[in-house]
């Protein structure tokens, strides 16, 4: 197998990022009127706003460093499924608040250690996407940390539900640090971050807050893995794209 | 979005029970009469605080239960620009919700009662959203003609005699504006497109230019309940009077659009200097205010189904603030 260009490894990295902030940003906007308060719809729509706010910018700057005249709008809207290249934790179905909240603390935790590295990313437009994104998701760290404490911490009947959110989804963190062609590519470059590398505090972040939420944090066991490297996704992520590529495929070529 | 005058109801006024009441009742109205602004701590009869209470509950719950047709297309939006505009725009009206929930409660309800009463069908929120949102383009002509609609309430409630409400509709008219801006150019993009779009565009503005019109409630003959109202500036234009102002606006935009409006007996009037209009289906209106609009069941029965399945997070959410609140203590 040749090597993948620099080029092409920088296309495929940006939009794998943007990837995960369209997909996990998409799912949040589904709470529009469907969460326990309107606090935290709005907090909810306020995460989805930044997370597909990231992703516009990775797919712009796709888009430019691929210098085929392609917009965001071809990443989001023109793709199929196999093109995308989002963790799986990003797709999964929104559950229940507690299966919401608990995939945005393990995504946001993620994202706080990744954007903190990517803002050093020799790349000067990743390193700015990088900084400017690490606000963002430090607040979602906040939010999602602050609810799972309340949940974990509440009456019974939240403890056991978050309990049981935290080890459905245990098992689609382990792709969270696996490395893609393209990112070991960039590696060598300074431009890529090195995600194997973030795990150990990833894990400390995680056990930090599931202590104080009186949870157990479960032993890693199989990973659930095939979107990032390969775009082979769940069965949900089939309606996720049909749902939102409507438009553009009933109606091709329009302006909107 | 929605200061709706179309779903008031009486207002019932009690004699004066003394004659200190009825001082208060004269320097109550003198201040109104002086535009001096009526704050929460301040004497104010029950029924003005009433009618009040009704508006502002009925104007929250219909921000947020308008969430429900724009939240319809979110996840279809066409473009990732139209997507996170969409998205701001619905959150701006939970911010409004939130913001008139909290000035209802300077008049000493809570908004857990606000909320009782609307899923129980005794808080009303505004008729047009019992209509759906079927196509994209009814994102656009939601902003324009709903949202504008809105807009020429508002300007009008913003002027009103309780501070804490006109101060509320003073900021909310600014954000409002901006999406009546937002879905006009989303319309106008329609417009310019292919066949397909422009007919998409004609095609919702057919189905939403009647029931914007509604948004104003009953001709003024009538609408008995007006008179108290004005006098206490609770409300500052008459029902037709702001459908005039809102149609005269409106019907030249529809004309840059290139669109028509269903209404054959749309045409300037020279000699009056406004637009004479058809006759509002009042059948319809009546149907949809009493629950039989094509989306009434389906609006209450989402806003009460998210908040039964949130009913466990609110709980936990409250039995861990009472267990800091101990630790604190302790």
């Amino acid at each position: 197998m040749t090597e993948l260009s620099k080029q092409d490894a920088l296309v495929h990295y940006a939009a794998q990022i943007g990837d995960n902030g369209l997909i996990i940003g998409h799912r949040m906007a589904e709470w529009c009127f469907r969460a326990p308060s309107i606090e935290m719809e709005m907090a909810l729509m306020n995460c989805a706003l930044d997370m597909i706010g990231q992703s516009r910018e990775l797919y712009s700057y796709a888009a430019e460093a691929e210098g085929a005249g392609k917009t965001e709008d071809d990443f989001a809207y023109r793709r199929d499924e196999k093109d995308f290249r989002n963790n799986l934790l990003t797709e999964v179905p929104n559950g229940d608040w507690g299966d919401t909240i608990v995939r945005l603390f393990f995504m946001s935790a993620y994202n706080k250690l990744f954007y903190a590295a990517l803002a050093g990313s020799s790349d000067s437009q990743l390193a700015a996407i990088g900084a400017k994104s690490l606000k963002e998701v430090t607040y979602h760290l906040r939010f999602s940390s602050e609810w799972l404490i309340r949940l974990g911490d509440g009456t019974e009947e939240s403890h056991e539900r978050a309990q049981k959110s935290v080890d459905s989804l245990w098992t689609y963190t382990g792709e969270l640090f696996t490395m893609t062609d393209a990112e070991n590519r960039l590696l060598k470059d300074g431009i890529s971050v090195d995600v194997a590398a973030l795990k150990a505090d990833w894990n400390e972040i995680i056990e930090q807050v599931l202590k104080q939420a009186t949870l157990t944090v479960p032993a890693d066991g199989w990973a659930q893995t095939g979107g990032k490297a390969e775009g082979i996704h769940t069965e949900y992520f089939g309606y996720i794209i049909a749902d939102m590529q409507y438009m553009q495929r009933r109606y091709p070529g329009c302006e909107w | 979005m929605y200061g709706d005058t179309s779903i008031q109801k009486p207002i019932e006024i009690a004699e004066p029970t003394s004659e200190e009441q009825a001082r208060l009742e004269e320097i109550f109205q003198q201040k109104i009469d002086d535009n001096i602004k009526i704050e929460p701590q301040e004497w104010m009869p029950d029924a003005y605080r009433k009618t009040l209470v009704r508006q502002m509950s009925q104007h929250a719950h219909s921000e947020v239960i308008g969430m429900q047709p724009e939240g319809n297309w979110l996840s279809r939006a066409p473009s990732l620009r139209r997507k996170v505009i969409l998205l701001a725009k619905i959150q701006d009206e939970g911010g409004h919700g939130l913001y008139i929930y909290s000035a209802a409660e300077t008049l000493g309800t809570t908004r857990a009662k606000m909320i009782e009463q609307l899923q129980t069908g005794k808080a009303k929120y505004s008729s047009i959203f019992n209509y759906p949102a079927l196509s994209w383009a009814d994102m656009g002509t939601i902003g324009w003609l709903v949202d504008g609609a809105a807009i020429t309430n508002q300007v009008a409630l913003s002027r009103g005699s309780y501070g804490p409400y006109s101060r509320a509709m003073i900021r909310i008219c600014k954000e409002e504006s901006f999406h009546q801006r937002q879905g006009y150019e989303l319309l106008l993009t329609l417009s310019r497109g292919s066949d397909e779009q422009k007919e998409m565009l004609q095609e919702s503005v057919n189905r939403f230019w009647w029931p914007s019109l509604m948004m104003f409630g009953p001709n003024d003959a009538d609408s008995p309940h007006s008179a108290q109202s004005m006098k206490w500036k609770i409300k500052k234009k008459s029902n037709d009077q702001l459908r005039q102002e809102f149609i005269d606006a409106t019907v030249p935009q529809a004309e840059f659009l290139g669109i028509t409006l269903p209404d054959p007996d749309l045409k300037w009037n020279e000699e009056r200097g406004h637009y004479d209009y058809g006759q509002i289906d009042w059948e319809e209106f009546g149907n949809v205010i009493n629950g039989n609009g094509p989306c009434n069941k389906q609006r209450v029965a989402a806003h009460l189904k998210a908040h039964e399945e949130g009913a466990w997070v609110r709980e936990a959410a409250g039995a861990y603030a009472e267990k800091q609140q101990k630790k604190q203590v302790a």
